[in-house]
């Protein structure tokens, strides 16, 4: 038993200084990439150049040589994987079709997308991997808090980064960030003006959870925009990410005070609970929420009669009857045999906004990292795409996008366009 | 008319913690370890019930006797494997960290087979919600099921422990090993059971509790099973009816904190109240307090 203590407590401790090792070997590691990481990265490209050349050269394309590399980082596992799945096929999608139609500017697009678990320390992780392999833009990250902690690092290198729904402020803190989604405050004005100018409720109660930036975010845009609308916010009531499985006090409260509709800025998980809680005290009012919601039917045996009714802020919707929606669902379908949500739908717009970038900058695969992150930044705020989240999206210096917001209601288990 | 509702609510969340607490406050009671997996153990019964019920479409009643057996089992497997081997380690923190990494082994497993994507748990309970007051108060089904479970499992624990044999040879394990050990008892059984015990009462557990709160991820253990372990040295850790006790009082205290001072505020409030309990009587509400001899 002595033999196996020391053992054991020989294994720990080689395990914590491995671990500790661990950590100052990739703060090394930055330092490192930081200062040598151009050399390296025109080496990789070089290589990239060799083997696309001859890969240009078998297949008789007699198109310019190169390889535009994007890391992708988003959550392909963890709670908020089905956010990081659509992202990840959008993005692919989008690839393949441009690769398909002869690149841009005659240079190919690879996609390196690595899982962040929706947890800042992995997305560090996952941009180094990236980077290791040699990604020249970031589309990233699919979560806000991953988003701002990995647009720390970008900005050290000084490399473009496009997060395709990363929604808070910080997340384009810096000059070299920006959104394809509406940021938060954005997201819970424009809730405020499509319930007060469509007349969906007056008497709002609002449950948020207070220990996240995305939730906080909106909801106090959305007390803010409210002070134009003839609505009244009667409650306005918090949770915290330890006490996210009782909803009943703050439904009463709604209920109490005769709420006729409840805005939910919250992730789909909490979403799910509150409709059924709310079911069953016998509560029904109308239900608004923003892009946190999308993913609702896709909880596994939840019963999506309770969603019947329910209205989501998103950019996009499956059934839209405009030609760029319909054939981008069309092809999403045929190649993942899923109906794309908004984030597939954002991470597929990501890639041809990127792609107009580097049109519009001239730029090339042997730039290095730096160099094209200050002209891909320089040519955002001149470019106009049209794309299936918006019409005439167009950015602004310090990230945010313009465009209009939209809204879809689920009917019979699908998203509906209002 | 709303304080009759927050306190049903109140109890209707206790009622949950105090049988998480039951299963702490036993493995602790008898084994005096802290069995930090017993949140993980409730996930896995679940995840089991789940599947049983919702993937293989059985019974609920089989899902939850099934749900029992895989439980009892992996708390016998848990204790042989990773638990006994450090009973008799220099320091109790030995076991403390053990528990720890059991705890996210199970979570992991669950990750792994299951996916993190949250799954709706169909309620095994089919009890219809009594309506009060022309419906203005209406108590929730699973929340009659949970409560009447618990005081069933609290009475049937009491008179297990203080009637059988198996029950003394229990306590005799609790006071002192050694001695135990001198008279004929089998240490290594006695504490093997009490493991099956509390991984069964997990199980039942796991089940009513997300009857109750229908939403199942690989961590959904882990939250109510710190809070139950809060519940338990709330109540007096090691007492039975202090579990019971100090889950119901730490839901109540959580639900009115959240509707009449802050709904952020609740945690901060039920251990600030956990911290003044501890100072007066540290044992807790219930516990014994037993003078070091020298």
């Amino acid at each position: 038993m002595k033999k196996f203590n020391k053992l054991v407590s020989v294994v720990v401790a080689s395990a914590m200084v491995l671990a500790m090792a661990g950590c100052g070997g990739s703060d090394a590691g930055n330092s490192v990439n930081n200062s040598t990481g151009n050399n390296s990265t025109v080496e990789n490209s070089g290589a990239a150049n060799n083997s696309a050349a001859n890969n240009n050269a078998e297949g008789g394309n007699g198109a310019a040589s190169g390889t535009f590399k994007i890391g992708g980082i988003g959550p392909t596992t963890g709670g908020a994987a089905i956010y990081g799945i659509n992202v990840m096929n959008g993005i692919q999608l989008a690839v393949n079709e441009i690769n398909a139609a002869g690149g841009v500017n005659g240079y190919q697009l690879e996609v390196n997308f690595q899982d962040d678990e929706h947890d800042a320390e992995k997305s560090i992780n996952a941009y180094n991997t990236v980077k290791d392999w040699g990604a020249q833009m970031i589309i990233g990250c699919v979560t806000s808090t991953p988003c701002i902690a990995v647009s720390e690092e970008t900005h050290k290198d000084n490399m473009m980064m496009l997060t395709p729904s990363g929604s808070a402020v910080k997340c384009t803190q810096y000059d070299n960030a920006f959104q394809v989604c509406f940021s938060d405050p954005n997201q819970g004005a424009a809730s405020a003006q499509y319930i007060g100018e469509n007349k969906l409720g007056e008497k709002i109660a609002v449950i948020y959870d207070s220990s996240d930036v995305y939730s906080s975010g909106i909801y106090e845009s959305f007390v803010k925009g409210a002070a134009n609308q003839d609505f009244e916010i009667v409650v306005a009531e918090a949770f915290t990410s330890d006490n996210k499985t009782d909803f009943s006090v703050q439904l009463q409260k709604a209920k109490d005070a005769n709420a006729d509709l409840v805005f939910l800025p919250i992730y789909y998980q909490e979403s799910a609970l509150i409709l059924t809680q709310a079911n069953s005290m016998g509560y029904a009012p109308k239900w608004f929420s923003c892009d946190g919601m999308d993913g609702i039917l896709g909880v596994e045996n939840f019963d999506v009669s309770l969603t019947e009714g329910v209205m989501l802020l998103t950019p996009f919707a499956a059934d839209a009857k405009d030609a760029a929606s319909q054939a981008f669902t069309a092809s999403y379908r045929a190649a993942y045999n899923d109906t794309p949500n908004q984030f597939a739908a954002d991470g597929y717009d990501a890639v041809y906004i990127l792609a107009e970038a580097i049109k519009q900058s001239n730029a090339n695969p042997s730039m290095s990292v730096s160099e094209l992150g200050d002209a891909l930044k320089a040519a955002m705020p001149q470019i106009t795409v049209d794309g299936v989240t918006g019409e005439g999206m167009t950015w602004v210096e310090t990230g945010e996008v313009n465009k209009a917001p939209r809204a879809v209601v689920i009917k019979n288990g699908e998203y509906t366009a209002m | 008319m709303s304080f009759v509702t927050y306190l049903i609510n109140g109890i209707s969340l206790g009622s949950v913690y105090a049988l998480i607490a039951l299963g702490y406050t036993m493995v602790y009671g008898i084994a005096k370890m802290l069995n930090f997996a017993h949140g993980d153990v409730i996930m896995v019964g679940g995840f089991t019930c789940y599947t049983i019920c919702s993937t293989m479409g059985m019974h609920p009643v089989l899902g939850v006797l099934i749900s029992v057996v895989v439980c009892t089992v992996l708390g016998i497997v848990i204790e042989k494997i990773a638990y006994k081997p450090l009973r008799k380690a220099s320091s109790s923190l030995a076991v403390l960290i053990t528990a720890i990494g059991v705890s996210y082994l199970l979570q992991n497993v669950a990750l792994l087979i299951f996916g993190a994507n949250a799954k709706s748990f169909t309620s095994v309970v089919n009890v219809e919600n009594i309506n009060l007051f022309d419906g203005q108060i209406s108590i929730n089904g699973v929340t009659i099921v949970t409560i009447i479970t618990c005081i069933v499992i609290m009475a049937v624990l009491m008179l297990f422990i203080n009637k059988t044999k198996m029950g003394q040879a229990m306590l005799a394990v609790s006071e002192d090993k050694g001695a135990a050990q001198l008279m004929g008892v089998n240490v290594n059984g006695t504490i093997s059971l009490t493991f099956a015990i509390g991984s069964a009462l997990a199980a039942i557990a796991g089940v009513l509790m997300c009857s109750a709160y229908p939403s199942l991820t690989p961590y959904t253990g882990s939250m109510p099973g710190i809070k139950a372990f809060v519940a338990a040295v709330f109540g007096g850790i090691g007492s039975i009816p202090g579990a019971f006790i100090g889950g119901i009082l730490l839901g109540v205290i959580q639900i009115f904190s959240q509707a009449y001072i802050s709904s952020q505020m609740a945690d901060a409030i039920v251990f600030a109240v956990l911290i003044v309990v501890l100072l007066v009587k540290p044992t807790g509400l219930l516990g014994k307090n037993i003078q070091e001899k020298v």
